[in-house]
């Protein structure tokens, strides 16, 4: 179709030319700044790539964003994104959503992009409320969080957005947070996955939801609080001095220390990708006695759905040529003379 | 013999030459008697034989009602004859009941002295009490109006096919082919295509192939032999004189998907195809599955709202977007098609109309879904709204909506119904050569010599470009918040909002300009009274107008496919009639879209039995207009006229 020779970017090349319109110091810059970043290192071409959203304070993502950008209706960008990325298999496809987009309204349109494993990278910002409607407790606010609609605090139980997308099926499910240094590395892995990338951003709302997430993300309890998923590696925390294990009696996680860089010893688990019962456990993990999994937590790619729709294609229309004059005249005919 | 006369009796009354030329029979059962199939194998018969014909199913929702009930009965109409036909008849001059319940559901459709073949093998007391039957009616005298023959067709059946071994269940599945065979002998019918197809369809299973042959030719030769005196006799329909090509028959569902594809061929595009089940709007995704080598691309979402917003996505992509869905579905759509107008994409939205509200009348026809199709969106959300009037014509409908929907940039809703998608007609298969391509062309370069490309900027028509993702240096933005003037960027102050809602209006208005006038199809271009319409209705509306014309009534038919927006020359045509009557399966919902364009005092025909219009009910209606007797026009079709009953209205 086009020269489509691969081109070298630069972060000023993802940018365009439209005043970001966030909440001054919202988690929303940093992610865009993380995005824009890892385009380049990837190799992402800006003509070939289409980020596609839905609404809320995270969709609005699109706009600031020098590609091609499609802004569309609440929850539903997963279902344009199915359409773009059948239309176009060569587009890279990014869906950006939040925890009430792809969570609330649209959840069953989450569930099934994933499920049926559509190539495409899913960034969920999660900052547990809805900013863009003025606080409203969301679907993966804590139970108790004061809101407009809940004055004496949310009553209902938060969704896990991991848990949710391994359930559906996701083949790719990674954590990171706005500020982490760690986010284009997450970033970079969810764009080499083949297939559905599922990525969890929790995402500082300064204005209605203001530090969320301090007791993982800030620096005095980052170190103890976070555990950072690298395939191969053990699952180490808390400057290494602590650890994940498999509890063969309870066949869940526990936490063990690690004494003397001795994690062996310590029984302390290798992190594997595509050990998906230990991705469940590594997103079920009760924040406080546990850290917070963060990187990429599962990744196993499987055939994508676009693929397996043009190889369907391929084997229903094989030795059928498109004549249009054969077509409408098919079946019984009679001739009037 | 008089009595089958056939729905034309008024013609040969008014001096036509006596004879039959046309006959409705009705074929009535259990669900499970397999009378769409009957039916639908005796309308290919029909056609191979040179009558023009349509047909009516008319089956229950349930999938598989309890046996033998009142509201298991499924029923297939036909009317065939030797002059052109455009409904499926009114009241039936043949009536086949395979059962009780089938009999009681549809004998008081017959015409007074219309024929019953009945299964009196199945008039048994449990099969009576079923149908809520004191007596058997077979033997009661309760059926004195009408000439009745009762043989045990299942008995009969039985001893046809007991060379074959089959199982007791089995065999009497072969019953509806044994029928066929009676019926095909009936009105001169050659068995080859029939048996040929039964070989086709049981290639697998040989010996059922030739069980129900063999039922078939018994039915056949039941005729042929059983001395039967009276009303059972064969009869011979003469072909009607057509234009001369080649015919096929053609049900909406399947007229619709042929024109989708080739209107997507004449843009130059391949399609997309969102679409979730419901009926009866799924046939059209089932046909187009088929279709995959035109370029077809074809998705079944996880709901109606992910079926459209797909659509929209494969347009955006460059492909033509297309979904379906009846009703519900349509209004689950509703606020994507609100996106596919303001980001001015193309997008074909098909709605195969059936009864509402909510669930509704999911198999019974209605053309209630107007208002929504028109102004069924939030904010000023103007669309093409174009109506199919029968199953062949549906396919030039599809054609049109994808060349406004390419060439304008939006979306277009193409309205059929339940009746259009299930009904079959001959249709002269078109020759594609003879089609206007209208070949789609992307931007490829910056409109903008001073800058950034300008997604937004109008043609003299009002039309923005349409870019594909993928081409270099066009990188843009598009989406549902209010945009600014050529750059598409958010803006929303309040000259931006008026001016851009004026150019969405005015690109929809400018449609109407590219759109043929609106013709008459029947009658003078002025006069006293015009019966105006949209969709469905066309063929009893059609034959109303032209048996009121042979009594001398000064009455046209005018039937618009452009329902939104109307023909430029519609308002002037309508001010040359004294009265405007619009007969429609709704409370009068394209009467207050005239009333409100023409400020004309259009007048009701409304009918919402989820069942079509009779002939007769709209003839009765035009005649009230010459009465002289004031006040005395238009207004209800009282459901006591209805003359195909529905098996839903004898529920228990």
């Amino acid at each position: 179709m086009n020269d489509m020779t691969p081109i070298q970017t630069t972060l000023k090349d993802w940018e365009t030319d439209q005043e970001v319109r966030w909440c001054p110091g919202c988690g929303d810059y940093a992610i865009l700044k993380a995005v824009q970043r890892t385009l380049p290192m990837v190799g992402a071409d800006p003509r070939n790539t289409v980020f596609v959203s839905g609404i809320g304070c995270s969709s609005r993502f699109p706009y600031y964003v020098e590609s091609y950008g499609f802004h569309t209706i609440h929850g539903r960008a997963p279902a344009f994104a199915t359409g773009i990325k059948l239309a176009n298999p060569e587009l890279d496809v990014w869906i950006v959503t939040g925890d009430g987009d792809g969570m609330s309204i649209g959840g069953n349109h989450t569930m099934h992009v994933l499920r049926r494993n559509l190539d495409c990278q899913i960034l969920l910002f999660n900052n547990e409320i809805y900013g863009l409607t003025k606080g409203q407790y969301s679907p993966t606010s804590r139970v108790g969080t004061p809101s407009p609609t809940s004055p004496i605090g949310s009553v209902d139980r938060p969704a896990s957005p991991c848990a949710f997308a391994l359930g559906a099926g996701a083949r790719f499910v990674a954590r990171g947070y706005d500020v982490s240094k760690d986010l284009p590395e997450v970033l970079k892995a969810a764009y080499a996955h083949k297939g559905a990338a599922f990525v969890e951003i929790f995402q500082n709302c300064i204005v209605y939801n203001k530090d969320r997430f301090d007791d993982f993300t800030a620096k005095a309890v980052s170190a103890d609080m976070q555990i950072m998923c690298r395939d191969g590696e053990p699952l180490l925390f808390c400057k290494e001095s602590k650890g994940l294990s498999l509890d063969l009696d309870t066949l869940s996680l526990k936490v063990v220390d690690v004494a003397d860089g001795d994690w062996q010893g310590a029984g302390v688990a290798v992190h594997d990708v595509r050990n998906r019962s230990l991705a469940h456990m590594l997103v079920e993990m009760p924040f406080g006695a546990f850290p917070m999994a963060l990187g990429v937590i599962h990744n196993d790619p499987a055939p994508t759905f676009e693929s397996a729709v043009v190889a369907e294609r391929a084997s229903l229309t094989a030795g059928k040529s498109a004549d249009l004059s054969r077509l409408l005249s098919k079946g019984q005919t009679w001739t009037v003379s | 013999m008089a009595t089958l006369a056939g729905e034309h009796g008024t013609d040969a009354s008014a001096g036509d030459a006596p004879g039959v030329e046309a006959v409705v029979v009705r074929f009535a059962g259990d669900s499970g008697d397999g009378m769409q199939l009957t039916g639908g194998q005796f309308t290919l018969s029909t056609a191979l034989a040179g009558n023009d014909l349509a047909t009516f199913p008319d089956f229950p929702a349930e999938i598989r009602a309890p046996q033998g009930t009142l509201f298991g009965v499924s029923a297939f109409q036909i009317n065939f004859g030797s002059q052109e036909i455009t409904t499926a008849g009114d009241a039936p001059d043949v009536l086949v009941a395979m059962n009780p319940a089938a009999l009681k559901v549809n004998v008081g459709a017959l015409k007074p002295g219309g024929l019953v073949i009945a299964d009196a093998g199945e008039f048994d007391r449990r099969n009576l009490d079923r149908a809520k039957y004191a007596q058997n009616p077979l033997e009661d005298g309760s059926l004195a109006q009408w000439d009745v023959l009762a043989f045990d067709i299942s008995a009969l059946t039985l001893e046809a096919v007991k060379p074959f071994g089959l199982g007791n269940k089995e065999a009497l599945r072969c019953k509806n082919m044994w029928t066929l065979g009676l019926a095909l002998w009936m009105f001169d019918r050659d068995r080859k295509p029939l048996v040929d197809w039964l070989r086709a369809k049981f290639a697998a299973a040989p010996v059922l192939a030739e069980a129900n042959i063999a039922a078939l030719n018994a039915g056949h030769a039941y005729g042929e032999t059983a001395e039967l005196s009276g009303p059972l006799r064969k009869l011979h329909i003469d072909p009607v004189p057509a234009e001369p090509g080649l015919y096929r028959t053609v049900t909406g569902a399947e007229a619709i998907a042929l024109g989708l594809v080739a209107g997507a061929q004449l843009a130059g595009l391949e399609m997309f195809f969102g679409g979730y089940p419901i009926t009866p709007a799924s046939a059209v995704l089932h046909h187009l599955v088929k279709m995959k080598e035109f370029g077809v691309t074809t998705f079944q979402a996880e709901d109606e709202i992910a079926a459209v917003c797909a659509a929209i996505g494969a347009s955006y992509a460059g492909q033509l977007g297309v979904t379906s869905s009846s009703g519900p579905g349509i209004a689950l759509k509703g606020e994507a098609m609100g996106l596919a107008i303001m980001t001015e994409l193309p997008l074909v939205v098909v709605n195969s109309q059936r009864g509402g509200p909510s669930t509704g009348l999911p198999t019974k026809t209605e053309q209630s879904d107007l208002y929504q199709a028109v102004y069924g969106r939030n904010g000023d959300a103007p669309l093409p709204v174009i109506a199919a009037r029968s199953p062949a014509d549906a396919f030039e409908c599809a054609v049109e909506a994808c060349r406004i929907a390419t060439q304008f940039m939006t979306p277009v809703i193409l309205l059929t119904d339940g009746y259009i998608a299930n009904a079959s007609e001959p249709w002269k298969v078109p020759d594609p050569g003879s089609f206007t391509p209208f070949p789609v062309e992307f931007m490829t370069g910056n409109n903008n010599p001073e800058g950034k490309p300008l997604p937004f900027r109008r043609d003299a028509r009002g039309v923005r470009p349409w870019i594909r993702p993928g081409t270099p240096g066009l990188m843009h933005r598009i989406g549902g918040i209010e945009k600014a003037i050529d750059t598409g960027n958010i803006d929303y102050a309040p000259d931006v909002h008026q001016a851009q809602t004026d150019a969405r209006r005015a690109k929809v208005d400018a449609v109407a300009g590219a759109v043929p006038p609106q013709d008459v199809a029947l009658g003078e271009a002025s006069g006293r009274l015009a019966v105006i319409g949209w969709g469905s209705t066309f063929g009893p509306i059609h034959q109303a107008v032209r048996r009121a014309r042979r009594k001398g009534l000064d009455v046209s038919h005018i039937h618009v496919r452009h329902v939104w927006p109307l023909p430029h020359n519609l308002g002037e045509l309508l001010a040359g009639f004294d009265r405007v009557m619009v007969p429609e399966m709704n409370t009068g919902q394209f009467k207050t879209l005239l009333r409100d364009r023409f400020l004309i005092d259009a007048v009701p025909l409304s009918k919402t039995s989820g069942q079509p219009f009779a002939i007769a009910e709209v003839e009765t209606a035009i005649a009230r207009f010459f009465d002289d007797i004031p006040d005395n026009e238009g207004g209800e079709v009282p459901v006591g006229d209805t003359q195909l009953p529905a098996p839903e209205i004898e529920q228990p």
